[in-house]
Parts: C-alpha cells; sequence; structure tokens
C-alpha cells in the first residue's frame, strides 16, 4: 500500500533518546524515508520542555517551547518516537500565545504509529519480526493521544500500534495480564517516589516475563528505558525495543 | 513529617503484602470494568452525571436554599456549619440537647474529615462506628486507607488479632464468618442502646428535602430506626436538583465502586419518625473556596466511589496511609493541598503521581484529576515551594534546554561523565534512579551527531 502523500516533516528526536538511544532516532529516520516522506531533522532542536513542566515549572519551559516551535513551524508534520512527548506539545503548548506558528505545530504533531496509520495511512509494512513480543501501552500515547481505547473506558477496542504489529510476518503478540498499566516512569516521577516507581516497573516487567515475551516494546523509550534499568540490575532475560526499531525491520 | 514517598517506601518494605493490596484493589476494578461494560451508555451516562454536577455548581446557592424550604417543610431541622469546627459543636449541642451518650454512626467520611470521633470523645460523648470496616479502623485508633473500603490495608489475620484483643474472640482466629458475627453480636447492643443516630449523605434532592444514603451493610438504616434522633451530614456539593436525576448517580456509583449493580440498600430519609427528630447539617469547610477556584473546582463533583484509588497504580502500591490525607489516592491529592482556606497544605502530594490518566478515565463524573495534578505541581513552583536543589536544577533545565548550543555541550558532558566516573560514585544515594535501576549504557554517539555525518542520505 502506497502511503497518502509525500509530506515535509521534521523529524523531533526527543532528547533522551538523542543522547542515550541514537539508534531509535535512526530506525526512525530510515522508516519515514521508506515510506517515501521528505525529512528533516532541524539541528536546533533539543526537548519539549516536559521534563519541566511535569515537576511545576512550566514557566521555566517556555522558552523551550518556543525553541521547538522555531525549529518545527516551517513542517508540514512534526513526527516523533514518543506519544508522550507528541502529547504534551499538542496539551501543554496552550499556555503561549497562541501565534500561527504555534497553532499549526501543535495541530501538526505526531507520534509515529499515529502519523503512519492516520497520515500516510499505510496498514502494512511488510515486517519480518519472528519473536515473542508484549506491547507496553505508554499512557500518554494510550490515553493522551488515544493511540487505542483504554481499557477504564467502555469503548470498542482498537489500537493503531498493535495493527501496525499484528501484520508482520512471524510476530507473536503476547496477551498480558494487565494490558494498559502504568510502567511507573512518570517522568521526574521515577526521581521523586523511587521505591514506588521501581515497584511498578518491576511488577510491568514480570508481566511480560509470566506471559512469555521476549521483547517489551513501546511507543515510548522513556518507559522503556525505566524497564530495561529494572530487567539489567535484576538480571532477567527480556529485551526493551522500541517500536520504531520494529517497524524499520521490514522489506519495503 | 515525612514524605508521601517515605511511608511509601515504608509501605513497600513488605513486598507480600504489596502484591495482596495490589491484587485485592486490582480485582475490585476488573470487577468495576465488568460492571460498567454491561451498561452500553456507561459513557454517555458519565457524560450526563458530569453535566448535572456542573450545573449543580453553577447553582449551588439556589439549590441549597431550595433543599432547605423542603427538608424544612418535611420537619427536619437544618443546621450550616461555615467550617470542621462549627460542625462539629453542632452535632454535639444537637446530642447534648437530647442528654444523650450513646451515638451510632454509618457511612460518613465528612465528619471524617472534620475530626468528629475525637471531638466527641473529649466531651464524654461514645461515638461507635458500625460500619465493620469503619469500626475495625477506629478500634485501632487509625484513619481509613480508602474511602470505600476503610480497612483494606489489614488482612483477615489481623482483625482477627484485633477482635481478640478487643471483643475476646478465639486467640488466632480468621475465619471471617466467625469474626464477623462477633462484630455483629458487638453492634447489635450499640444499635439497641443508641440515643442518636448519624449518617453520612451521599445525595440530598433539593425538590423534595429528601437525603439518600447508599449503604451495603445496612447499618445507617438500622442506626435510624433505633435511635430516636437521626442526624444526617452533607457537604455543600451533595445536593441535586430533582428526584429523576437520582439514577442517573445510583447506576453509575455502586458499580463504579465496587462492581455491584447496586447497593444493597439505598435508603431515603425524608421525615422524622413519630416522636422523633431529623436534623440534617449542611457544611461548607473549604468548599466555597474551592467553588471560586476555575483550575480546582472540578473536584466538587466527587461522589466518593473510590474507583480511582482502585485504578491507581500508585495508590494500590503505596497504600491509603501514604497519603496521610483522610481522603487518599488521587481524589485525595487534588483536595488536600487546598483543604484549609488560605493554606497549601499536603506538598509532597502532587508528586505521588505517574500522571498515567487511568483515574480521569475511571471518574463517574469526568473530573480531570491527572490535569488538577498538573496544575498543583505548577502552582507549587510558582509559589516557591520545592526544596532550593530542585528549584536550581529545574532553572538551570530551563536555561540549557532553550539554549541548543548548550544543550548539545551538556548532552556531550553527562554522556562522558557516565563513561569516565568510576561506579560507586555514579551509584551514590542521592541518585535515586540508580537506587532499584540500571542507567541505560551510553552510546559513543548522539543522535545529532550520526545525522550531522549520516543524515543527509
Amino acid at each position: 500500500m502506497k502511503p497518502a502523500g509525500k509530506f515535509k516533516i521534521g523529524l523531533f528526536i526527543p532528547c533522551y533518546i538523542d543522547q542515550f538511544y541514537p539508534q531509535v532516532g535512526i530506525a526512525t529516520l530510515e522508516l519515514l524515508r521508506k515510506l517515501d516522506q521528505d525529512v528533516h531533522y532541524p539541528l536546533k532542536q533539543t526537548c519539549c520542555g516536559q521534563p519541566l513542566a511535569n515537576s511545576g515549572a512550566e514557566d521555566d519551559a517556555k522558552e523551550v517551547y518556543k525553541n521547538f516551535v522555531r525549529n518545527f513551524s516551517e513542517f508540514d508534520y512534526v513526527v516523533t518516537p514518543s506519544g508522550s512527548c507528541a502529547y504534551h506539545v499538542k496539551e501543554h503548548y496552550d499556555i503561549l500565545e497562541q501565534s500561527e506558528d504555534v497553532v499549526k505545530v501543535r495541530r501538526c504533531t505526531y507520534e509515529l504509529c499515529e502519523f503512519i496509520a492516520d497520515v500516510l495511512k499505510v496498514d502494512d509494512l511488510k515486517i519480518n519480526y519472528p519473536h515473542r513480543v508484549g506491547v507496553h501501552q505508554s499512557c500518554h500515547g494510550l490515553r493522551g493521544l488515544k493511540l487505542g481505547n483504554p481499557s477504564e473506558l467502555i469503548s470498542a477496542s482498537y489500537s493503531k500500534v498493535i495493527s501496525l504489529l499484528e501484520k508482520a510476518d512471524g510476530i507473536e503478540l503476547i496477551k498480558l495480564d494487565r494490558e494498559d498499566e502504568c510502567c511507573g516512569f512518570g517522568g521526574t516521577f521515577s526521581i521523586f517516589e523511587p521505591a514506588v516507581s521501581a515497584r511498578m516497573g518491576r511488577d510491568r516487567v514480570d508481566d511480560h516475563l509470566r506471559n512469555n515475551a521476549e521483547v517489551i516494546t513501546a511507543t515510548d523509550m522513556s518507559c522503556l528505558m525505566h524497564m530495561e534499568g529494572i530487567i539489567k540490575r535484576n538480571n532477567k532475560n527480556i529485551k526493551v525495543v522500541h517500536i520504531a526499531e520494529i517497524l524499520n525491520s521490514n522489506s519495503l | 513529617m515525612t514524605s508521601h514517598s517515605e511511608r511509601a517506601a515504608a509501605f513497600l518494605k513488605d513486598p507480600d503484602r504489596v502484591s495482596w493490596h495490589d491484587e485485592t484493589l486490582w480485582i475490585v476494578r476488573k470487577k468495576r470494568d465488568r460492571a460498567a461494560a454491561s451498561v452500553k451508555e456507561w459513557e454517555n451516562l458519565r457524560e450526563k452525571a458530569s453535566k448535572l454536577k456542573e450545573y449543580v455548581l453553577s447553582d449551588l446557592a439556589g439549590l441549597l436554599t431550595e433543599f432547605e424550604r423542603n427538608a424544612t417543610l418535611n420537619g427536619a431541622v437544618v443546621h450550616w456549619a461555615a467550617d470542621a469546627d462549627e460542625f462539629n459543636r453542632v452535632v454535639l449541642e444537637i446530642i447534648k440537647s437530647k442528654n444523650a451518650r450513646n451515638i451510632v454512626k454509618s457511612k460518613s467520611m465528612l465528619t471524617e474529615e472534620c475530626g468528629l470521633n475525637h471531638f466527641l470523645q473529649d466531651h464524654g460523648v461514645d461515638i461507635v462506628d458500625t460500619d465493620l470496616g469503619e469500626r475495625i479502623i477506629q478500634f485501632r485508633n487509625e484513619p481509613p486507607s480508602h474511602i470505600v473500603l476503610p480497612a483494606i490495608h489489614l488482612k483477615k489475620e489481623d482483625i482477627g488479632e484485633l477482635f481478640h484483643l478487643k471483643l475476646g474472640t478465639d486467640r488466632g482466629a480468621t475465619d471471617p464468618q466467625y469474626l464477623t458475627r462477633a462484630a455483629r453480636v458487638h453492634l447489635r447492643e450499640k444499635f439497641l442502646n443508641a440515643h442518636v443516630a448519624l449518617t453520612g449523605v451521599n445525595f440530598a434532592i433539593a425538590e423534595n428535602g429528601t437525603v439518600v444514603v447508599c449503604t451495603n451493610e445496612g447499618n445507617a438504616d438500622m442506626g435510624v430506626h433505633s435511635a430516636p434522633v437521626q442526624i444526617h451530614c452533607m457537604g455543600i456539593e451533595k445536593i441535586i436538583p430533582k428526584m429523576e436525576h437520582l439514577a442517573v448517580f445510583t447506576r453509575l456509583l455502586a458499580r463504579n465502586a465496587t462492581g455491584q449493580p447496586v447497593t444493597t440498600y439505598t435508603s431515603h430519609y425524608r421525615t422524622p419518625k413519630e416522636n422523633g427528630e431529623l436534623h440534617i447539617i449542611i457544611v461548607d469547610n473549604g468548599r466555597t473556596e474551592r467553588l471560586a477556584s476555575i483550575d480546582y473546582r472540578d473536584a466538587l463533583k466527587c461522589i466518593r466511589c473510590g474507583a480511582c484509588m482502585n485504578t491507581c497504580p500508585v495508590y494500590r502500591r503505596s497504600g491509603g496511609h501514604s497519603y496521610g490525607f483522610t481522603i487518599p489516592g488521587p481524589i485525595g491529592t487534588i483536595l488536600a493541598p487546598h483543604s484549609v482556606p488560605g493554606k497549601i497544605l499536603y506538598k509532597d502530594l502532587p508528586a505521588a503521581s505517574s500522571l498515567c490518566m487511568s483515574c480521569s478515565n475511571v471518574c463517574p463524573v469526568k473530573i480531570g484529576i491527572h490535569e488538577q495534578i498538573y496544575k498543583l505541581r505548577q502552582e507549587l513552583i510558582r509559589k516557591g515551594y520545592g526544596s532550593f536543589v530542585k528549584r536550581a536544577i529545574l532553572k538551570i533545565s530551563g536555561f540549557v534546554f532553550a539554549k541548543p548550543v548548550l544543550y548539545d555541550i551538556s548532552g556531550k558532558m553527562v554522556r562522558i561523565a557516565l563513561k569516565i566516573v568510576p561506579r560507586f560514585l555514579i551509584y551514590s544515594r542521592v541518585n535515586t534512579w540508580g537506587l532499584e535501576r540500571e542507567l541505560p549504557a551510553v552510546p559513543t554517539q548522539s543522535f545529532k551527531e550520526w545525522y550531522r555525518q549520516n543524515g543527509s542520505n
């Protein structure tokens, strides 16, 4: 299936992915190019400002927001391998003066899976991924961007993320006991409430282990970074892989 | 005073008990899901309940005076209390005027909020909580750890031990039926000797002056029927306009709270018994101030179902007492900081959330709980709370993130530092991330560095 169009895309790579998980940024860039998109990575980008705002310092984040808008206002779409950052831009840039650029950036910022499903309208990426995969539904993507229906809401079942994965050759998507419980990362929550955060992370990893997953994937590397930290500390036999890396393991 | 994170860490020291607490409440959450799914218009019902509550908050004064007029016509005596202190004194005056000594109570978080039990005990009045969970924590001289399941932090072994001490049950007995029976015998005697029965109020209906109390054990009825004087206490936000609106809420309340289609008893109290007295006390205690606050007023829509606690991944693992406020969990987190007009209290609670938003999704009246937690965090920093170190780190980060060159340099420095600094220094006690987690491995290049070399094609 051909993408619904060719767009000028500003690639936003969240700060912690830039610094610690460059392979996720590379996979996102490669995937979007394979999908015939005109992808640019503005070099003066830094961060969406969420780490500050989630800690209560949105006033200090304003200049960070403005830098984001300056970097991305010229594109048709801003695409990022993070549901949480995309949600933050859409939801919390409301404290800026709503100039044409701000409104456009807020409207045109997309999480990667959502962009592929809703804008490019590609539903089969011809992926080959012969592994048992557990999908961790990151909260801001799930409940904020509505990438799927959260288990609390009485509504029809769907998931833009799982729809993209389930067509992969060889993949086995495992069912979790708790399909969409928070992993306990929560940004600076992981620092201010370390005991609860770590316990939540262990419980989430255990759910995947109990159900025989080889790989935990998610739309957010931040959740995966937290779970990876727990997996390594406890020597568990399971890997974390960002969804962009799975979606890029294709033969388009 | 300790913070939520310290109290949570203490609760988490017993991992098996935490697993049990988490799993027990998760079962309640699953029951809620099934009960909600059995009502196909569930989400519409939530929307309707939310709109009704918004209407109520938009005309609180009008509806309350309409309620007072109709309740008075029914023969009730309506009292108003501006704060906890006045509320406690009004209750004491009623009790004194009847020379009453034995009071039985059922289903009231408001009396917990106002500290009524201790106030009355200090004035020589014996007030007994008659609902099983409440009686258990009263015996233990503890606050509730959940608003619907007040003793959910305790296991049957704990209850067996407690009842052995307080009620003389067999040592080591843990059979729930045996223990419940012992409580029943004990409470029956309290009911028979009660002079005044006191209850909370779930809904007060403006058009006919009725108060409605939803219970499972039937103790509100038992008390009201056995004591000559009945007192119903309500916060000003409990009002609903008409009888026809009640079902919107009763259809949501029990399903969302415990997964039951409806509470076992939905008691309507309208007129005093023959030769009896019916008092209704309407309490403000900070609610008017909240009503005037655009950011936080929606919390007044709460119908106290407790579903936000059952779904909260933090609450299930930190326990209700970790919040240190009468109402724990997500709703407690947004009520506590502004619970006393003119002050900001419980400043540790807004940080005790991963902002997963599940609370807002289960809320039957659609309170944007996570949005209010986010706003509270902004307010705390804006008003200069939070440690100097935390505020300094935030200020510096804001400065660095706003300057691309500084960001690039800082990022590189952090990556180099993580590579060359010895492990024991990186994993020192101040690195709370590293207490139970590894930091990510450091790559040779950042994405930006890679892109500069390879990104153009």
